[in-house]
């Protein structure tokens, strides 16, 4: 069976793919004509500025080209009968008025179009054709028609000449069986032009943050230059938070991602423009995530951003286009002038929800966005449905990533089939090694995209003068399935070896070529693809010269080709196994899951019993029994016949590698040894016990230990509590995320069971970010008084005997205050483990400066670690609450099921590989290589053991850093090797006249 | 003129990719050779390129901190300055090797350095230094 993921934005990508590669069918259905949904629009992203096309575009090709995904885009889901485990669903296709198949993306029909439609990629900043693909790197790279602005004119009809358009395409009903469904719709931006005060749509210099995100972006409208609406440079930058966020009249909660990327907009606009001053605005600054809040302070040390702890009343426009903005501060109003505002925008419901609460039969909460329940975030109210992303409440693309992947173990439960890429399609390898290099040569015209500036069939007669080539010919499209029957038909005739096609970029066709070399018998890696369309005929127009540098390019790929060996992919038997360290929510949440999917894992954990720190929490902020949950959960972990629990025991030894470890236990009853084909690293994290605020006092507690309190039914009448202790300084200078929650839960507690205590809170930035801010909202109304304080003034507690006093300073009042109550609470920080250290060497994984575990990417690998086959669950990863740690536990199973459902591993065969006649063992490149996959080993030769280095296949990731880095060239990786490249270069520069 | 660029597979051929869609112009001149990531070139490439005549070599990775392996640009980047270094000690014009980081999404950057590399190459004349002549 198979599973419909609705969206393909980020979340609805990664589902597809982690459920796609576990071997489960996907169709992925887009309401666009393109997929990459919001995250296509960023030009950087936080808290890394990593460049957001680099790391979405191999995503998207993946999606493509994934045997296991079918993209149905332009489409909306239209109705769905069935239950869990079988859904029959209808989905309307819209017509494109470009037939799929045929259009090649070429482009030119976009280029001769004469509408200029507003570009909504763009914001509306600029324009496009009504023949058009979203945006350059979009996938699929099919044009589509825009009918609302087409004018019939025929012109792109007649400049096609792949014969793709057809105005008379109709709308297309398909109906499918899948046996779950996954929601990624993700959310929609709030309209700036509801806070009519700040005057968006009216000034011309008021945009919102998404515009200038993409006035930022290289592949904006300005090309990555940040202009006015006057085409002036800014200088005096104002960003405006909480737009259509935490805002009683529009929507109550918070938007979670707007302060964060608002640092990331500050920190843009310094290095696009280096004399800008960037001033935000915000009531709060909320940058909770993993390193958001050193990146905040990065912006304001290295930077010079400087945050406001304001909102903004209004803004008024100057004749010369400037604004005045007024905004209230410490109890006083200040008016200040800039050359441009930004709105920092947040994200509601996506107006298609309604449709599908209605279509689907599920719940959506009182903002609009799906329902989910805090111990199960990923399920809907209707069993088999689940939800990924921005559609049940505002996240990060980490956060959605990782809720992506935990979307798709949860649909996977129901897919009780799944299928792989079957070896046997293709005929047996033929054997060319010994000999001679017969090399076939195949020119693409591209319609005209080549053939107009590089003169095609002179280059194909020239392929025929260089040496090995016997066989050379020119097509017009070496992408269509005629040419792939030219090509296989031409190795079979002339029993060619060796393919170089002339084409396009390999990024985007190389697999469809080696495929068609798989369908005739000869190994795909014998392959070579020459670029002459993005780095030839498109970036030059003088056609002799164009010509000149093809046939170089042509001559150094079959020079390169002629190098070529045949490799064979590397396969790795998978243990079908898992090894979990760490017994607590996540630990526990992550063996079901994996039992669910018909895994059996073992769980190892320190302590004498389950649960970690979920043994410590007894009610959440929603009015959740998280002991019941934690008694439900040790239940069925113990009477799982898929999961062996070893407690009291700690893992001594890791061996092996992806899909084949094998590990020691050390358990009370001695040593065990296991073997399992991956890792999940849920050891968690701890209270931080203060140095500060007198803590050890009678006193002077933790918000841990007065939750202990008030579940044994002790409480105070008045309390005292103190945000940031241990967090945000110097030593630690993460911010722990749960703290502010954590306050607010006991605040709201307190008073629930005895209304007239009197709970005060000092904080620096109330960070209930997401749907906890109504319960901020909800403590304020029920009298918990709010404090704010400055890590330069902070509070002190002085202690007189039994009694304790909290010395601070009010910002209203201006002056000290004293408070004696009856506890003083500290918020103290989240910290990482001792033993992480430990494990980290134990299983060669990387820590973050603060002694978090790191994940192999900020941004879209939120669980997995660089290391194949290791993966992280829980708050060894960084701080998170209950419904977060659940999310990034499931993510941790549907990654490593991407291994454990295979039964063995084929990876590419672009491996390092080791000459031992050359190699003296010096152990240079064992140092270089960033994923340790090389080793010194002993050999046995006829004359005794030598010491050589090693490459293990499955580890390494090709990247050839210790290739040259190999004072003997000893090492190298194949497709790149020293002599294929040197060759190539030779040939580059041979022809050049 | 003749420039050899090595374009690491996932950030920089890809930018030079987006010089091409977006249908930026710059040199015939520049002639882009493909490696998986720019830790992988090898410096004994770069002199053979100069042996063989090339005017001018870049070098062109991912932005620090982006490697797709974590660390390959920084590498990248030692061998670079101690290439130079040597290229400097053996009176070689050392401006003719160019370190460059270009993303996925900075096609023009790219195009514009690929410009003005063949504008200072040009000023330099050809090199004849290390070519060599039978």
């Amino acid at each position: 069976m198979s599973v419909l993921v609705v969206g393909g934005g980020i979340a609805g990508i990664q589902a597809s793919l982690d459920l796609a590669e576990s071997g489960v069918k996907v169709y992925l259905v887009e309401k666009l004509p393109v997929i990459g949904g919001r995250m296509s629009q960023l030009d950087k992203t936080f808290p890394t500025n990593d460049c957001a096309m680099c790391i979405l575009s191999p995503k998207l090709n993946e999606v493509a080209r994934h045997e296991n995904i079918e993209i149905i885009n332009n489409a909306d889901v239209v109705a769905l009968e069935g239950s869990a485990g079988n859904f029959k669903v209808k989905i309307r296709k819209r017509p494109l008025y470009v037939d799929r198949e045929k259009c090649t993306g070429c482009g030119v029909c976009a280029t001769l179009c004469p509408v200029n439609a507003v570009d909504e990629y763009n914001e509306g900043m600029n324009f496009r054709s009504a023949i058009f693909l979203r945006y350059p790197q979009a996938v699929p790279k099919v044009f589509a028609i825009d009918k609302s602005k087409c004018i019939g004119c025929g012109i792109c009809y007649n400049a096609c000449v792949a014969k793709a358009v057809d105005y008379n395409q109709k709308e297309e009903i398909v109906e499918l069986n899948v046996s779950s469904i996954i929601l990624a719709p993700g959310g929609r931006l709030f309209d700036a032009k509801k806070r009519g005060e700040y005057g968006y749509g009216i000034y011309k210099n008021v945009i919102t943050s998404i515009q200038f995100e993409r006035l930022l972006s290289a592949t904006g409208p300005f090309e990555g230059h940040v202009y006015r609406s006057d085409g002036k440079v800014p200088k005096r930058i104002a960003i405006i938070q909480c737009v259509g966020s935490r805002d009683e009249k529009t929507n109550p909660y918070c938007s979670s991602v707007c302060c964060t990327y608002a640092t990331k907009h500050a920190i843009l606009a310094k290095e696009h423009i280096p004399d800008v001053e960037v001033h935000i605005f915000a009531m709060d600054v909320r940058t909770f995530g993993k390193g958001f809040e050193e990146y905040a302070n990065r912006a304001k040390k290295e930077y010079g951003v400087i945050y406001h702890k304001a909102r903004v009343a209004n803004i008024m426009e100057k004749k010369d286009g400037n604004l005045l903005i007024k905004y209230e501060k410490d109890g006083h109003s200040y008016e200040e002038e800039f050359d441009l505002v930004v709105l920092s925008i947040g994200f509601e419901a996506n107006e298609e929800l309604r449709k599908y609460s209605e279509i689907f039969g599920i719940d959506l909460n009182e903002f609009g966005f799906v329902l989910t329940d805090s111990f199960a975030p990923i399920e809907t109210s209707k069993p088999g449905i689940f939800v990924a992303g921005v559609a049940s409440e505002p996240r990060d693309i980490p956060e959605s990533v990782a809720m992506a992947s935990a979307s798709a173990a949860k649909a996977s439960e129901f897919a009780t089939e799944r299928s792989f890429a079957k070896k046997e399609e293709f005929p047996p390898e033929r054997n060319v090694i010994g000999e001679a290099p017969r090399i076939g040569v195949f020119v693409c015209h591209c319609g005209v995209n080549i053939a107009s500036t590089v003169d095609v069939v002179e280059l194909a007669e020239f392929a025929k003068t260089l040496e090995n080539v016997v066989f050379a010919d020119h097509v017009l499209f070496a992408c269509s399935a005629d040419t792939q029957e030219k090509i296989k038909r031409a190795i079979n005739d002339y029993e060619l070896n060796r393919i170089v096609v002339a084409a396009c970029t390999p990024r985007t066709h190389e697999p469809l070529f080696k495929r068609t070399l798989m369908e005739v018998g000869l190994n795909p890696y014998l392959f070579e693809f020459v670029n002459i369309r993005e780095q030839c005929s498109w970036v030059h127009t003088d056609r002799a010269r164009a010509t000149e540098k093809a046939k170089a390019l042509l001559s150094a790929g079959v020079a390169k080709a002629k190098l070529l060996e045949p490799l064979q992919f590397v396969e790795v038997e998978v243990v079908k196994k898992a090894l979990i360290i760490g017994g607590g929510l996540a630990g526990m949440v992550s063996a079901l899951e994996l039992a669910k999917q018909g895994i059996e894992s073992y769980i190892v954990e320190k302590e004498s019993e389950l649960g970690g720190n979920l043994r410590h929490i007894y009610y959440t902020i929603d009015g959740k029994n998280p002991q019941e949950f934690l008694k439900r959960l040790i239940k069925e972990v113990e009477s799982n016949p898929k999961i062996k629990v070893f407690k009291s025991s700690v893992v001594e030894s890791v061996e092996g590698f992806v899909g084949n470890y094998k590990s020691k236990i050390k358990t009370p009853n001695g040593v065990e040894e296991v073997r399992h084909g991956a890792v999940i690293v849920a050891t968690g994290a701890r209270e931080y016990k203060p140095k500060e605020f007198n803590y050890g006092h009678p006193k002077v507690i933790t918000q841990v230990e007065l939750e202990e309190r008030i579940a044994k039914g002790e409480v105070p009448n008045s309390v005292l509590m103190i945000q940031c202790v241990g967090s945000r300084n110097e030593e630690r200078p993460y911010c722990s995320r749960i703290c502010c929650q954590v306050a607010i839960k006991n605040a709201l507690k307190i008073k629930e069971l005895n209304p007239d205590a009197e709970v005060f809170v000092l904080f620096r930035d109330m960070r209930t970010y997401g749907f906890l801010e109504k319960y901020y909202e909800k403590a304020s109304k029920q009298g918990v008084v709010f404090v704010h304080y400055t890590p330069e003034n902070p509070p002190k507690v002085n202690v007189n005997g039994e009694e304790v006093e909290v010395e601070f300073y009010d910002e209203i009042l201006g002056e000290n205050l004293i408070a004696k109550p009856e506890l003083v609470v500290l918020s103290a920080a989240t910290v990482p483990n001792e033993d992480n250290e430990i494990t980290s060497k134990l299983l060669k994984v990387p820590l973050d400066a603060n002694g978090f575990f790191l994940e192999a990417h900020p941004k879209l690998r939120p669980v997995d670690f660089s290391t194949e086959g290791i993966f992280l669950a829980g708050i060894a990863h960084s701080p998170r609450l209950i419904p977060e740690t659940i999310s990034l536990s499931l993510a941790s199973v549907s990654r490593a099921m991407t291994l454990l459902s295979k039964d063995k591993l084929v990876m590419d065969a672009n491996k390092a590989e080791v000459t031992k006649e050359r190699c003296d063992a010096c152990g240079i490149c064992v140092k270089a290589c960033p994923v340790n996959a090389i080793e010194i080993v002993e050999f046995k030769t006829r004359t005794g053991v030598e010491l050589k280095a090693s490459v293990k296949k499955a580890v390494c990731l090709g990247c050839g850093i210790c290739s040259a880095s190999c004072p003997k060239g000893a090492i190298v990786v194949k497709g790149f090797t020293f002599d294929q490249i040197k060759s190539a270069v030779d040939n580059l520069l041979e022809v050049v006249v | 003129m003749k420039i050899v660029t090595f374009a690491c597979n996932w950030c920089s051929y890809a930018g030079a990719d987006l010089a091409g869609v977006s249908r930026l112009k710059y040199p015939e001149d520049v002639r882009i050779v493909r490696v998986m990531c720019s830790g992988m070139v090898n410096p004994a490439w770069i002199l053979r390129a100069f042996r063989q005549g090339a005017d001018g070599v870049v070098i062109t990775g991912c932005h620090p901190g982006d490697c797709h392996y974590m660390v390959g640009n920084y590498y990248a980047k030692k061998r670079y300055l101690l290439l130079k270094e040597l290229m400097k000690f053996v009176g070689f014009e050392d401006e003719r090797l160019k370190l460059l980081w270009a993303s996925a999404s900075e096609g023009k950057k790219f195009a514009e350095e690929m410009d003005s590399f063949k504008k200072l190459i040009e000023q330099l004349g050809e090199q004849k230094q290390l070519r060599w002549t039978p």
